[in-house]
């Protein structure tokens, strides 16, 4: 074992040793922790199965429209299908954590914002994490801007009210909210109970009306919700990117190169390309499912719907939401966390941003140190670094001044695009679809017209740029 | 450090994408690729694991031989032989 190896293990079994004595001590402290120590393991396996996969859902359409690789479209879709397939039964025996979020127009909106922004980074929400975890200076910075963009967006007021339609206020104010909250102040507040609030909600499971449990969540949420639109993209991506390439290399060996059984080959070929995405696909799906069943078995155990509940028997109120609750989705997700911790270092700092629906009325700002989806994120990172070390890919690189421009402008699109999706690629994405949740696929349609107008503009950029390194090289 | 392509000898060159991440060092690969002419070779350097995946993938489809592989420390070399386009 050579001296790189050897460090490299000794730091695997450090992060290991060290997330596991947090898990002894707290619980040693107070079993509630064992609720933190849920999501952090959980984050740690989301970590590792990204990293292995290199599995980051913005190359899933960047990397078709910009070099016509189909490989991580193929890996997200069977990590939804598996998503779905586990979580469909924890939905039918009433143990899910997940609820629909309103759809309509504004979840394409903020899909497409969300991935230009993604595009330009170089990584989504979900990505960052992992390559942060591979020592990435970037994605440090893609995460900050993520974060520092959402907590000021939240809470922004002032000239940005007049950008909110009469009929958003008016609707915000008739809500009724606490008077700490001031829902007629605050762009983000009047969008969110002006407007998001009014739209409905529903699955593919109440949509085909099965009085089945079982039957309504594996037909509708996942047939109809995944499984049947993820073959038929699937299907444009062969006819589109692969088909030809294909066909043409079977030519080429003398075999033959028509009929439904050759395109049947090359369909099942384009998805069992790659062995790696497809193996961390699965381990996702199969995680992110038994995820939401052990977080809705914790809180049945501890009597609590929500942790806020767990903080106040403990005795701690601090950055607690007018309801008593902080975030604790049940499941992954990756950027209201993200938002929180800036939140509660601006509080810290003075600023007053709890008079709003996000921060003052949902989520709250606890400490990052109890902040349930933080010991996720963070564990995350642990995850993605343990995997990166053992294969020898861990490598501290600072930005450098060109990517951390990109960083910071892609990131704070990423930021506006979540809180207007409610969600990033994992919560406003994949999870969405996963739970049959309509409005998954119109965030997504966003995302993928972002990522082509994100290519777009990235390919005018680096032709500009390659032009003038080839000029001297006679092509 | 900046994006530096260059000629290392006849039919012979160097992308360095040291530094960058997705989707640079793929995008200049194909853009490199698509320029040169069958037979030649690209050696690539970068240290971003994820383009690798995406520049093997994209070898896989245009049939273009990846000739060498070696890694040091987080950082890759790959030699690159261009085939003929279809």
């Amino acid at each position: 074992m050579d001296e790189t190896n050897r460090k490299n293990q000794l730091w695997i079994l450090a992060i290991v040793v060290f997330l596991s004595v947090v898990s002894i001590v707290t619980y040693a402290m107070n079993e509630y922790y064992i609720y933190l120590t849920a999501y952090l393991w959980f984050g740690f396996i989301y970590g590792m199965s990204l990293q292995y996969g290199r599995f980051c859902f913005s190359s899933a359409f960047r990397d078709l429209f910009a070099v016509g690789v189909p490989r991580m479209a193929v890996g997200i879709m069977i990590a939804m299908a598996l998503f779905g397939l586990v979580s469909a039964f924890v939905t039918a025996v009433g143990m899910s954590t997940f609820h629909s979020a309103p759809y309509g127009v504004h979840a394409v909106i903020a899909g497409l914002i969300f991935g230009v922004g993604m595009v330009l980074t170089g990584g989504c929400a979900s990505g960052s994490l992992y390559k942060a975890g591979e020592g990435n200076g970037v994605a440090f910075l893609v995460i900050l801007s993520i974060s520092v963009t959402q907590a000021i967006f939240a809470d922004i007021g002032g000239w940005a009210n007049k950008l909110a339609p009469q009929s958003w206020h008016d609707s915000a104010v008739a809500k009724g909210l606490p008077a700490s909250i001031n829902a007629g102040d605050g762009w983000v507040d009047q969008f969110l109970a002006g407007h998001v609030w009014n739209l409905p909600t529903t699955s593919y499971a109440e949509i085909v009306k099965f009085k089945n449990p079982f039957l309504a969540a594996y037909v509708g949420n996942v047939l109809v919700g995944i499984i049947l639109p993820a073959a038929l993209i699937l299907l444009g991506v062969y006819l589109i990117w692969v088909r030809k390439s294909f066909l043409g290399k079977r030519k080429k060996e003398g075999l033959p190169s028509s009929g439904l059984g050759v395109e049947l080959a090359g369909y099942w070929g384009m998805i069992a390309a790659s062995k790696r995405t497809a193996i961390a696909g699965l381990i996702l799906g199969i995680a992110a499912g038994l995820h939401m069943f052990v977080m809705k078995g914790l809180q049945v155990k501890f009597g609590v719907q929500n942790f806020g509940e767990l903080m106040q028997r403990m005795g701690i109120t601090f950055g607690l939401s007018e309801k008593g609750t902080v975030f604790d989705p049940g499941y992954w997700y990756v950027t209201t966390q993200e938002a929180q911790w800036v939140g509660w270092v601006f509080n810290k700092l003075g600023a007053d941003n709890m008079d709003n629906i996000y921060f003052g009325l949902n989520n709250g700002i606890p400490n990052p140190l109890i902040n349930p989806a933080d010991w996720m994120s963070i564990a995350l990172i642990f995850g993605a670094a343990v995997m990166a070390l053992s294969h020898n890919e861990f490598k501290w690189k600072a930005p450098t001044l060109e990517l951390a421009m990109w960083a910071v402008i892609g990131g704070a699109l990423m930021g506006i695009g979540s809180r207007l999706g409610l969600g990033c690629n994992i919560g406003a994405f994949f999870v969405r679809v996963s739970q049959g949740d309509v409005s998954g696929w119109l965030f997504g349609i966003g995302m993928i017209g972002g990522a082509f107008l994100g290519v777009k503009f990235f390919n005018w950029y680096t032709d500009r740029k390659m032009a003038k390194e080839m000029a001297a090289c006679d092509l | 450090m900046a994006m530096k392509f260059e000629k290392k000898g006849e039919g012979a060159f160097l992308l360095d994408v040291t530094g960058y991440v997705c989707p640079h060092p793929q995008l200049y690969t194909k853009k490199a690729l698509e320029k040169m002419r069958t037979g030649d070779t690209l050696e690539i350097i970068f240290d971003n694991p994820s383009s690798g995946e995406s520049i093997a993938s994209m070898c896989d489809t245009t049939g273009d031989e990846i000739a060498e592989k070696t890694t040091n420390g987080g950082k890759y070399k790959w030699t690159v032989k261009k085939a003929e386009r279809a």
